[in-house]
């Protein structure tokens, strides 16, 4: 345990930022380090449960307790080694995770829980500081060849476990650099890339392979895929994202969140792209439909581009300020949630309908009617529209980003031509036990299988169909389940 | 078929009956026979009845006897009759046989000791039938009594050797009884200096049955005698006692080891005293002896091989000289017999006869009371408790008692007493052992150097510690904090892992074997307080020839002062025969079995290290070192543990085992209960030289000698602890004591590896074991290149990868969901997930399924809120857990009828009482615990249920601590004890040493409050069924049975996993030896240990159980989230803290703990309703509704054994199978009835004072107690003025005089006290002076027993003599005057002022945190007696200025000493009349230098502290002026 009474000395602090004023002028991250006293009286916090929640609640179920005590008691490297025993990308994680983990820590019982995602992130910034991300070079080759589809956080996590295990991996990625939605989905200020091209760096030594620009099912079949490798990882995500299929669709102006993320994720890796006026924000009136997580990333891009005003529409009701602990703990709660792009500005409503894109080319204003949400004889919550004519609303808008998540994988050649098997829901069918696809020797991971979630999720997807993948070839296997 | 022996039925077995009694002897000094000895030894008898115990059957006593010299005329005269001339005295013996009745047997029996008389040149002259009235015998005894013969036996040889007649008597006697082992055959004595009449009769009937007994001429000038307190009631003739040289009263706790070890001994001994025939008596002791009769055969042969019986019982119980003896030449002589034989180590008071001579001893701890009156004649009486035997108090010359390890000694031919001192002297003097010990000691400190350790490389230690499955926890939570506190680690909530056999890890073969721990039949030693009498000394080497004399004996002896070796340490060993020039010689042995898939690898290696043992022997080797270093790719190492116990018990089976030591190199062993088992099955020393490599590796070059010591130490205390717990004090007992049950492990591997270790279920094949071992090894880098980390672990906190826990995130968030919405939905998700037993089996229950029967309909199954009052919460205290959960959990149970338990720790009075709403916050239960802190009489009429704790799940044998940094004000108060000041509870209660002080104290409880029903809490273990039946027979009415995975607010983490067994044995044993003792009506069974659902329930009350405690799923229900901080006051939800910041943190309402118990009824209801069973009373005891589940497919739980939990013992009717009646505990005759009637005018408030004159006998026990109850249950604690009742008395009082004795009572007594005088003192007065007549001089006799002022409250003590041990133990705040102690004085007390005006025993104030003492020496040597550990010695201080009632405030106990001491004074001499009181007062001035204050420091320091705070705040109100 860090410090016995160490939650009972210091509240939580939580990480300071640079103002919203001067980080609207850039695309870089702007949350800055605990100074190193606050960390490690925020890393004395932690208790060292007898049941650690947050451990439990961690889709990687990182070692949590064990890495806290390891910052507070400055052991650096071994806190480094415990954290990338369940981790392979813990410079994303703590970045970009929600941080379920904080929610499930004892502490939150009261609203106080310990900065574990702060701690995380101190961890594998001291490493990189340090130089301490070094290759894991397995010299005995098993001469089994994998290729893995996809470079997205699951593609990334099993190509790399499976190198360290000696295989010979090849991974394939659509577009022209690696890291699928990491890459060009989330915002720079949330997430720097030469992150990921510091673990590209990595796993090259390790023996992994990378090949941009190769879209599977196109440039190179399935079936010379089955031939050429000894197995097949597929992790293409789940990238169909959800329409709003209602009169004035069609007009000029309404994008999904993803080809407007994207265009601005190139320029900040350097290509020299102008972004086209229609996907601009700037000096415009931009409505976000959607109150996710990729939402208030358009949000934060938006107000950088210099959008003239950002407002963002949520069907679901506005959820409690503060949950009900007692019913809710350890598990993720219901509740408001303000993000930091949300701090920089942004009318979010709640309850509300889109039934209208009204304009003549271009979109220039949105009918909108407000919902109650009431619970059936079944106990389902049922959507009804609000009666009168208070409940209407015209609102303008001259961008409209579609930010209502993703439904399931797109269903390109690969998935068509090559026979495997989809869910009802339309991701491609396997257990989380194995992770074996209907075709032999295909795995399939990520999204791509459950559907639209965390990057904590794709990475412990990636760790696990990398464990069967080993088992598969080699009848036993030493990585981590 | 055996008629008066029992045999093992389902998880009885009769090796388990433990007994203890009431002892005594009379003999005259000057060796005149007469009839009076005779007379007065039955007399004894009668009057010691309340120490026997009398079963389902009235007349069917436990067995009692008599040892006398044979009287030559009576039975001279008897022959005469038959024509027979006898020869003269001691030219003849007599036999005493019982036999079998069928005449045919018999006279089979009868020729076979005729042929053994003839071989060994002796012949048979008479057989008598002894002449027996049977109407006297109980009608359970009558079917099973032999016949009962003489056999008078004359000498046909020349003589040529001393002694020779006797030993031929023995010779024939052990052939016989091999020839006649599997008959009822039995010798009670066969001797030509005395004879034993015995049996299974009350012990006033002994006469009436053995009409010899009657005859006038029936005389002796000793008589030793008898009376059994037995745990269970089968009738064993041949356990009854005395045996042929003693009685014993006590337990020999290392019994197994000692009778391995004598039996090896006796295989290799020679004396040149043994005649040619004495070859082939082996085994000296048989298998299934009683641990007295096992002594009594190990006394006898060392008689027989020369030595005499005072040197022979010095011998096995030698008293605690290693820490304790001034004496060198004395302390000589013990450590150089200390390598001749090791201890048998236990509770034991003895007396022993050869009929010359007569003496009794005590074991080193003093754990049974004796004691003795000389008169001026030369008569001697010494018995367990003084008042048997009317004596004329003006011929009483001595009063004394039997002193912790000394002897005591009568020679008859001599015809005097000869003393402790003048014995060991004589003895000591004979050789000069200091040279012997010199020519053959070797320490190791004197070998050279061996090699250096290096640092291991962090690859190679990597490698090892995973081949030897070292997890991350091992480090953790072992290692690290013992390097860093130098302690071991305390963990707090109970286990809720698998059992090994269950778990899907690797489990190290150690983790089957559970620490047996002593309960009620004997205490467990505290190891810290009472280090005085603990040893780890350890010697290796050839053990000498018992019988040689220092001459002889030439071996050289390796000494350890503790048996850890360092890396340096065992290969300076290793190198041991070039440093001593051959002396002593290792070899090592390699225990490697090769790593194939073969199965029978493991069997042909251990078969080959046994045959390499034994062939390194022959070849010289006297230290065999086995060692598991050299494991490589090829070789997987042998579980060290199975390599021990197979070669100990291979070396024992061949004679060699005394040829050599065993020393076990080991990268296996780490815990410290790795250590234990090790020792217990034979190691001497161990080397675990993986957690030296790993220390060094964690904390470098630099610090490693320190942290190489920490651990050492921390080793050896935890050592000492976890022998303590069994109540054995050294090492050489406990090597190879196999004080484990083993829990998963087949009988085949047992009988063949383990044998005389209990396994109750089966489970392990040594294929089993090889594969599990070959799981772990194979994870090892040895074999795969790669690096691997160590695994997370996951037993002490959850892991997700790690080890499997019943309690987990979603088990825990379920049940509080379920009790907050009082959802059954949650809950079925809860417990199904519990009860899931095909997926996840955790515990023993697991493994059963129910019958499939025809259903009825729910609404026939008894209602929830009946079943609901079956239900209680644990013991919790208020202090371990916050007022919040506490009392949340008194008003949930009360308000449902249930029962909620105060735990150790006492109740805030206001608690009593009823609120406005009708809601209670009373606890029902109240307990009584070790540390009797708050336990005052208004507590205790304030019960429904009084629990004693004799044991706690997860820490059995073990004591507590309570720091002072959580004993805050309101604390304090409920305890009675001093805010800021830490308390110690007793690993025993220092009145249960016995069963027969069980029985007094439920008798003092019951008397204080007759209405409450008293519980005795036991902790599962093999053997507890028959300790519950005792404990029944002590007249318990209610028992509970925790199961090993019980929680805790704090326990050293080898405990809480590794002591004790699971409930569904101890419950199921316990359950079947009442059912089959016919004692199951009376009593209610109660099952606790992490019950969570109504399945769990269900499988308590099939195996036997009335009632449920429950006490982590009420926590968890009420907010506990598993934390397990609750050692360290830190609880994030209120319950386990007593920080007003986090207590606020409290969301637990009684509401959640109703739900709770209502969905688990409701549970309990539905497998009723699927079971067709309508009442919950016609489930108990059912097992036949339960099979082992057929689809159990746990690899290593396939060949698990549930038939002997199943079994299902006969009755005739149903209503002997649960709690159908009450016990009657005889309590309208106590004189207390009288009491209460007279004393009325005062309870009624008519007048407000009366005085009352009795006489009293030792039969009358608990005096005042039942008197105090009434008064308690009207006045509370503040009772009545001073003197309001006074109460003279005249005689010897029983036990426990003026127990809980209530403000405002006096008990004046001329006379003198037995044990136990003023426990639980509430305020009341004792006064005692010796007898009106006497001419001794009080203060150089006893006038009380042991154990006196045991948890007092408050009250007064003037005692006009002294006090036997453990004076004022754990005294709260009496204030008592005694003119002399025994060992122990003010032990663990904590408030309160003591005086005394005389010798005090060693160990003075031992764990002392309150209160002072004042001590009158004029010798200045109380220095030496006193442990320092916690108290300073002090001057007196003169006066401040004090106001006369404040003197006793104990804020005041800085100062004032001397006004202090002399009101004491006064009082006392006003009182008693005290000589001693008299004339320190007539020169007060000059004596006051004579007296020492003892004073705690810790005590003292919050005394300065206030003083300094009262200061502060003094000079602001000056400022504020």
């Amino acid at each position: 345990m860090a410090k016995v009474t160490g939650f009972l000395e210091h509240d939580r602090a939580e990480s300071k930022s640079i103002a919203p004023k001067s980080r609207l002028r850039n695309f870089d991250e702007f949350v800055l380090p605990f100074p190193e006293k606050t960390l490690n009286e925020q890393a004395s916090r932690c208790m060292d449960c007898g049941i650690p929640y947050c451990h439990d609640s961690c889709p990687i179920n990182n070692i949590i307790p064990e890495w806290n005590n390891l910052v507070y008691e400055k052991d650096w490297k071994i806190a480094l080694d415990v954290l990338h025993s369940t981790n392979n990308f813990p410079e994303f994680t703590s970045r970009i995770c929600p941080a379920p983990c904080e929610a499930a820590c004892t502490l939150n019982i009261d609203d106080s829980p310990v900065t574990i995602k702060s701690i995380e992130r101190s961890i594998i910034d001291k490493a990189y500081e340090n130089g301490w991300i070094l290759p894991v070079i397995n010299n005995k080759k098993t001469n089994k060849k994998i290729a893995v589809v996809g470079s997205g956080p699951a593609g990334l996590a099993c190509s790399q476990q499976l190198a360290r295990a000696g295989h010979d991996v090849k991974l394939f990625e659509k577009n022209d650099r690696i890291g699928g939605l990491l890459r060009y989905g989330i915002p720079n200020f949330k997430m720097e890339k030469h992150l990921i091209d510091n673990r590209i760096e990595q796993m090259k030594l390790e023996g992994v392979s990378f090949e941009c620009n190769v879209k599977i099912g196109e440039d190179i079949s399935m079936n010379r895929l089955l031939k050429d490798f000894d197995a097949i990882v597929l992790a293409c995500g789940s990238e169909q994202p959800r329409d709003l299929k209602i009169p004035g669709r069609d007009l000029k102006g309404i994008h999904f969140a993803m080809d407007f993320l994207t265009r601005q994720n190139k320029i900040c890796e350097g290509d020299k792209i102008e972004i086209e006026p229609e996907f601009s924000a700037k000096n415009k009136n931009v409505i976000v439909i959607g109150g996710g997580d990729t939402g208030s990333d358009c949000i934060g891009t938006s107000n950088r581009q210099g959008a003239k005003s950002v407002t963002q529409l949520e069907i679901l009701e506005k959820p409690p300020a503060k949950e009900n602990k007692m019913l809710t703990w350890p598990n993720w709660p219901l509740k408001l949630r303000t993000s930091s792009s949300h701090e920089e500005g942004a009318n979010r409503n709640w309850s509300v309908s889109t039934k209208l894109f009204n304009g003549q080319k271009n979109v220039e204003s949105l009918t909108l009617k407000k919902v109650e949400w009431k619970k059936n004889e079944e106990g389902q919550m049922v959507i009804k529209d609000s009666q009168g004519k208070e409940s209407e609303v015209e609102l303008k808008a001259d961008l409209v980003l579609l930010a209502m998540g993703f439904v399931h994988p797109i269903k390109d050649k690969l998935i068509k031509d090559s026979g495997i098997k989809l869910d009802k829901r339309g991701n491609v069918e396997a257990n989380d036990i194995d992770y074996k696809t209907n075709i032999k020797k295909v795995f399939v991971s990520g999204d791509m299988r459950r559907g639209q979630s965390l990057v904590v999720w794709a990475i412990k997807e990636g760790r696990q169909v990398a464990h069967n993948v080993d088992k598969f070839l080699m009848g036993t296997t030493k990585l981590p389940f | 078929m055996r008629m008066f022996k029992r045999s093992k039925k389902g998880l009885y077995d009769p090796k388990n009956e433990k007994d203890s009694c009431g002892i005594g002897f009379v003999a005259n000094i000057y060796d005149i026979p007469s009839r009076k000895i005779v007379e007065n030894a039955l007399k004894v008898l009668g009057n010691l009845t309340h120490r026997g115990a009398v079963s389902a059957d009235p007349k069917a006593g436990d067995g009692v006897g008599i040892l006398v010299q044979i009287p030559h005329q009576f039975f001279q005269g008897e022959l005469s009759k038959k024509n027979v001339i006898l020869p003269r005295p001691d030219d003849y013996a007599i036999g005493m046989f019982f036999l079998p009745r069928d005449q045919e047997e018999k006279q089979h029996c009868i020729n076979v000791i005729d042929k053994y008389l003839t071989k060994l040149k002796l012949e048979n002259l008479f057989i008598r039938e002894v002449p027996r009235n049977n109407e006297v015998l109980g009608e359970s005894i009558k079917g099973n009594e032999p016949s009962v013969i003489q056999i008078f036996i004359k000498q046909k040889f020349q003589a040529s050797k001393i002694n020779e007649f006797e030993q031929r008597l023995f010779i024939a006697r052990r052939r016989i009884e091999i020839e006649l082992k599997s008959f009822d055959f039995y010798i009670s004595s066969l001797s030509s200096r005395v004879i034993v009449y015995k049996g299974m009769i009350m012990s006033d009937s002994l006469k009436d049955y053995y009409l010899d007994l009657k005859d006038e001429m029936f005389i002796s000038s000793l008589a030793i005698v008898h009376q059994r307190f037995s745990t269970n009631t089968f009738p064993s003739w041949e356990l009854a006692q005395p045996f042929r040289f003693l009685c014993h009263n006590g337990e020999i706790n290392t019994l197994r080891g000692n009778a391995n070890w004598m039996n090896a001994r006796a295989s290799v001994s020679n004396s040149d005293f043994f005649l040619k025939e004495f070859q082939n008596l082996n085994p000296l002791i048989f298998d299934g002896l009683s641990d007295s009769a096992a002594f009594d055969n190990a006394l006898e042969f060392l008689m027989m091989g020369g030595y005499s019986i005072e040197h022979a019982m010095m011998l096995l119980i030698p008293e605690a000289w290693e820490k304790n003896i001034q004496n060198s030449s004395m302390k000589d002589y013990y450590e150089y017999y200390s390598n001749y034989i090791e201890p048998w180590d236990g509770p034991a008071a003895m007396c022993f006869t050869n009929g010359k001579k007569i003496g009794a001893i005590l074991d080193r701890n003093g754990l049974r009371p004796s004691r003795y009156v000389q008169t001026d004649d030369g008569m001697i009486l010494l018995s367990s408790e003084m008042g048997v035997l009317d004596i004329d108090p003006k011929t009483v010359v001595k009063r004394w008692r039997l002193e912790p390890g000394k002897i005591f000694l009568i020679d008859l031919v001599e015809k005097r007493v000869i003393d402790n001192e003048e014995i060991k002297s004589k003895l000591s003097a004979k050789y000069d052992y200091r040279k012997s010990l010199d020519k053959s000691q070797i320490f190791l400190d004197d070998l050279e150097t061996g090699d250096e350790t290096t640092l291991l490389e962090e690859d190679t230690l990597r490698k090892m510690q995973v081949c030897f499955g070292y997890t991350k926890e091992d480090i953790n939570f072992f290692i690290e904090p013992i390097l860093k506190l130098g302690i071991e680690p305390i963990g707090s909530m109970g286990t809720d892992t698998p059992i090994s056999l269950l778990s899907d890890k690797p489990k190290l073969l150690f983790s089957y074997f559970k620490q047996c721990f002593a309960q009620v039949t004997n205490p467990p030693i505290d190891p810290i307080r009472e280090e005085l009498v603990m040893s780890l000394d350890m010697t290796l080497g050839e053990k000498p020839n018992i019988f040689d004399s220092p001459e002889q004996n030439t071996n050289a002896r390796l000494e350890l002062k503790q048996p850890i070796l360092t890396n340096k340490e065992i290969s300076k060993i290793k190198n041991i025969e070039n440093n001593t020039k051959g002396k002593l010689k290792a070899s090592v042995i390699d225990i490697l079995f090769k790593n194939s898939t073969k199965e029978i690898e493991l069997r042909d290696a251990l078969e080959r290290i046994c045959f390499e043992a034994k062939s390194q022997i022959l070849d010289g080797s006297n230290i065999l070192i086995l060692s598991d270093r050299n494991v490589s790719k090829v070789n997987a190492p042998i579980p060290s543990l199975l390599a021990v116990s197979a070669i100990h018990h291979y070396l024992i089976k061949e004679g060699l085992r005394m040829k050599t030591s065993l020393v076990i190199e080991t990268g296996e062993a780490r815990e410290l209960h790795h250590f234990a088992v090790l020792f217990g099955y034979g190691a001497e020393a161990i080397n675990p030289y993986l957690v030296f490599d790993t220390i060094h590796n964690l904390v470098g070059d630099k610090n490693y000698n320190v942290s190489e010591n920490n651990f050492i130490k921390a080793s050896g205390k935890a050592i000492q602890k976890i022998m303590s717990k069994m109540g054995i004090s050294t090492l050489k007992s406990y090597c190879g004591a196999q004080i484990f049950d083993a829990v998963g492990i087949s009988e085949d591997v047992i009988d063949k590896y383990f044998p005389g270790t209990a396994t109750l279920i089966g489970g392990l094949t040594l294929r089993q074991i090889k594969e599990e071992t070959i799981n772990r090894y194979s994870q090892s880098s040895l074999i795969n290149k790669e690096t691997t980390n160590l695994d997370v672990g996951g037993e002490y906190a959850f892991r997700i990868r790690g080890e499997k826990h019943a309690w987990s995130p979603k088990t825990i968030t379920n049940l509080q969901k379920a009790v907050r919405i009082n959802s059954k939905e949650s809950f079925k998700e809860f417990s199904d997930k519990i009860n899931d037993h095909n997926k996840s089996m955790f515990t023993i229950r697991s493994l059963f399924e129910f019958e499939k029967r025809r259903p009825i309909p729910l609404k026939n199954v008894e209602p929830a809120s009946e079943i609901v009052k079956r239900f209680s919460t644990g013991a919790m205290s208020y202090g371990s857990i916050s007022r919040e959960a506490h009392t949340t959990l008194a008003l949930a149970m009360n308000r449902i009828g249930g029962k909620s338990n105060t735990g150790e720790g006492g109740e805030e009075p206001e608690r009593f009482k009823t609120l406005k709403n009708g809601d209670s916050m009373k606890s029902a239960i109240k307990q009584v615990a070790s540390g009797r802190f708050g336990v005052t009489t208004e507590y205790l009429v304030n019960a429904k249920d009084i629990q004693i704790k004799i044991s706690q799940g997860a820490k059995p044998g073990e004591g507590g601590q309570l720091p002072g940094h959580k004993v805050d004000d309101k604390i304090a108060s409920v305890r009675h004890s001093t805010p800021g000041v830490g308390l110690i509870s007793p690993p025993p209660h220092h009145d249960i040493y016995s069963i027969e002080d069980l029985a007094q104290l439920i008798y003092d409880l019951k008397n204080v409050n007759q209405q409450a029903r008293i519980s005795v809490k036991l902790v599962s273990e093999f053997g507890v069924g028959v300790v519950a039946a005792g404990v029944t027979k002590c007249k318990a009415d209610h028992i509970t049975i925790a199961g090993y995975d019980g929680g805790t607010g704090a326990s050293p983490l080898t405990s809480i996993k590794n002591a004790g067994t699971p409930w569904e044995l101890g419950l199921a044993e316990t359950h079947q030896t009442l059912v089959m003792n016919k004692l199951r009506n009376r009593i209610s069974l109660q099952v606790d240990g992490g019950l969570k659902t109504g399945r769990d329930v269900v499988v308590g009350a099939l195996l036997g159980a009335d009632e449920f405690g429950f006490s982590t799923a009420p926590l968890v229900s009420v907010g506990c989230i598993m934390m397990r901080k609750c050692h360290l006051n830190t609880c994030p939800v209120g319950i386990a803290t007593q920080n007003e910041l986090l207590r606020k943190k409290f969301q637990g309402t009684p509401e959640h703990v109703i739900n709770y118990f209502f969905l688990v009824a409701e549970e309990v209801r539905e497998i009723m309703s699927e079971l067709g069973i309508e009442k919950f009373e016609d489930l108990i005891g059912r097992s036949e509704l339960m099979t082992k589940n057929k689809a159990i497919e746990h690899w290593k739980a396939k060949n698990i054994d549930l038939s002997k939990i199943l079994y299902k013992p006969e009755f005739e009717s149903r209503d002997e199978v649960f709690n159908s009646s009450e016990q009657n505990h005889d309590l309208d005759e106590v004189l207390d009835v009288k009491l209460i009637h007279e004393s009325s005018p005062v309870i009624e408030k008519k007048v407000s004072t009366i005085t009352i004159n009795k006489l009293v006998k030792n039969t009358d026990r608990s005096l005042g107690a039942m008197l105090s109850g009434v008064i308690a249950k009207k006045f509370g604690h503040k009772g009545l003025r001073e003197d309001s009742i006074v109460i003279n008395l005249e005689g010897t009082a029983g036990q426990s005089l003026g127990t809980f004795l209530s403000s405002g009572i006096t008990i004046s007594l001329s006379g003198e006290g037995n044990d136990y005088v003023g426990k639980g003192l509430s305020g009341g007065k004792i006064i005692i002076r010796p007898f009106k007549d006497s001419t001794y001089k009080p203060e150089k006799n006893i006038i009380v027993g042991n154990t006196v002022l045991y948890g007092a409250i408050s009250g007064e003590c003037y005692f006009s003599g002294m006090a036997g041990e453990r004076f004022a133990v754990r005294n709260s705040g009496a204030i008592a005057v005694v003119e002399g102690t025994g060992d122990h004085c003010c032990e663990y007390m904590t408030g309160g002022v003591i005086m005394v005006l005389g010798n005090t025993g060693v160990n003075f104030g031992a764990g002392m945190s309150g209160g002072i003492a004042y001590v009158y020496q004029k010798e200045k040597d109380f220095k030496n007696k006193c442990n320092m550990s916690m108290v300073n010695i002090l001057g007196v201080k003169k006066s401040k200025h004090i106001l006369p009632e404040k003197l006793f405030d104990k804020y005041n106990f800085l100062f004032n000493d001397e006004l202090r001491i002399k009101e004491m004074l006064k009082k006392h001499l006003n009182y008693t009349g005290s000589s001693v009181a008299e004339s320190i007062l007539d020169n007060f001035e000059n004596e006051l230098q004579n007296f020492v204050k003892i004073l705690p420091i810790d005590f003292e320091n919050v005394l300065l502290e206030r003083i300094s705070k009262e200061t502060d705040s003094k000079v602001v109100n000056l400022w504020q002026k």
